[in-house]
């Protein structure tokens, strides 16, 4: 190939944008299909059943129905940031895709902050939920809106304190060298389970997702902070979300379930993907399980959950785990 | 700050408790039915629109046109035409109507008659582009099927 037209580096970005909208999409595709399924069978019920073999296309039916329709303005909301609200939902989820350790060459850049660099990009997620809440000019939307905000302040901290215990022991903030300080030691959900759990429930909060989807809440808000949007505009909402979904399993799968790690298979360097993809789904199964087993929990017993249960243990295993390490 | 310690596990214990029972469940068969293609069988109790009953013996209906129906009737949507030919004692029915937009399917008029020549019909999918379609000729019915509903 003619380097001096395509250099490389150019190369591998173009690969990697590639790469990263096509999992982000089939992602989704799967992800609403396996929910709807699961959801239907936790129910007892076949879930989509009609289009393709077993209602396998209808996410892809869907999502061709959601493109094609109109994206409805309403009258009295601000134009601009009501169009901006999805870009803004949708870009920083993909961000942190840049920076995730799928295999020991399966890594777009390694960061020496990656782990900083996702959390920084997961909390623009709620600015995008705040905008989109505003400008809607809806009262449902604007419920919706500081709902997640009031949430995500709560969660933030449980998620960042029980990371901070894993990087005190690493000593690095960098995806990879997390990962290659388990493959030559112990996974840390089994030398740090409560860091390990408090992550889990602090990232199904920071999803938004059932049981603490207060800021959608179907039976109280109608949808909340989307309400107002339809077409694309939505789909881009329900996208991020789905991705979002993605990124938090991805987070606890590198931090703390020994990321590409597994039984040896050939090429381990790239084929490590296999076992990365299996733990993240494998998590995304648990959400879904949990979604479709809680009920939605009341905005204090939410409160009560961060402030007094996971916020101190978070910190007295951090504690813990700073002596520890010290010693 | 009591009960701090055992909420945290009662707690955890009962969301453990549930999601075995999802678990659980989704593993089981499923319930549903796939309804174009499957129905299930209507049970005997259901009371559908009223359909006459064929005499098993002349496989006419059993009606003898005593009207005790179409006088019960609170939203009086039945109507019966009856002829006496020449020479017969008795009186036969030569048609008998149901206007089934105003029933409200109470049922006083399968109570009321005094042959059982109206029973529930089991038939529960019912729509239709016009109000006519609904105004149904229950004579023209029986023996088309109609009438073997029991």
């Amino acid at each position: 190939m003619d380097t001096a037209f395509l250099p490389p580096e150019l190369l591998r970005m173009l690969i990697a944008a590639l790469f990263v909208v096509t999992v982000v999409f089939v992602n989704a595709l799967f992800m609403v299909y396996a929910e709807r399924k699961i959801a239907g069978h936790i129910q007892r019920r076949p879930g989509p059943y009609e289009v393709g073999w077993h209602g396998i296309l209808q996410t892809l039916v869907d999502g061709i129905k959601l493109m094609t329709k109109e994206l409805v303005i309403p009258r009295d909301a601000n134009r601009m940031l009501f169009r901006v609200a999805p870009l803004l939902a949708f870009t920083p989820v993909v961000m942190p895709f840049l920076v995730l350790p799928f295999s020991e060459n399966l890594t777009i850049i390694d960061m020496n902050i990656g782990l900083i660099f996702i959390l920084a990009m997961a909390s623009l997620n709620v600015m995008a939920i705040l905008v989109a809440g505003w400008s809607s000019n809806n009262k449902y939307g604007l419920f919706g809106a500081m709902r997640s905000v009031a949430q995500n302040i709560a969660y933030e901290i449980p998620i960042l304190l029980s990371l901070l215990s894993v990087v005190l022991i690493t000593n690095s903030f960098s995806m990879r060298t997390i990962v290659e300080a388990q493959i030559s030691g112990l996974w840390f959900c089994l030398l740090q389970p409560l860091a390990f759990i408090i992550y889990l429930i602090a990232a199904l909060a920071e999803t938004n997702r059932a049981p603490f989807d207060m800021p959608e809440a179907e039976s109280e808000l109608t949808a909340g902070f989307h309400t107002e949007y339809s077409g694309m505009g939505f789909g881009l909402f329900f996208l991020g979300e789905y991705t979002n979904m993605f990124i938090v399993s991805s987070v606890a799968v590198a931090v703390f379930l020994g990321g590409w790690s597994g039984l040896p298979l050939p090429m381990d360097a790239w084929t490590g993907a296999f076992w990365f993809l299996l733990k993240v789904y494998i998590l995304m199964f648990i959400m879904i399980w949990v979604r479709w087993t809680y009920p939605r929990v009341r905005f204090d017993q939410l409160m009560n959950l961060s402030w007094k249960y996971l916020i101190p243990f978070a910190l007295l295993n951090l504690i813990v785990t700073a002596v520890i390490v010290k010693l | 700050m009591s009960g701090y310690f055992s909420d945290l596990y009662h707690g955890t214990k009962s969301l453990l408790v549930g999601l075995g029972v999802t678990f659980k469940e989704m593993l089981k068969p499923t319930v549903t039915v796939h309804y174009p293609r499957e129905t299930l069988t209507i049970t005997p109790n259901y009371r559908g629109h009223i359909e006459l009953v064929s005499d098993e013996k002349t496989g006419g209906s059993l009606c003898i046109t005593c009207g005790m129906c179409a006088r019960a009737c609170p939203s009086a949507c039945i109507s019966i035409h009856s002829e006496k030919p020449e020479g017969s004692k008795k009186k036969i029915l030569t048609g008998f109507e149901l206007d089934f937009t105003r029933c409200s399917l109470c049922g006083i008029c399968v109570e009321s008659c005094p042959t059982d020549a109206i029973a529930y019909s089991q038939e529960y999918n019912l729509a239709g582009y016009s109000r006519e379609e609904f105004h149904m000729d229950l004579l023209g019915r029986l023996g088309k099927g109609g009438g073997s509903l029991t």
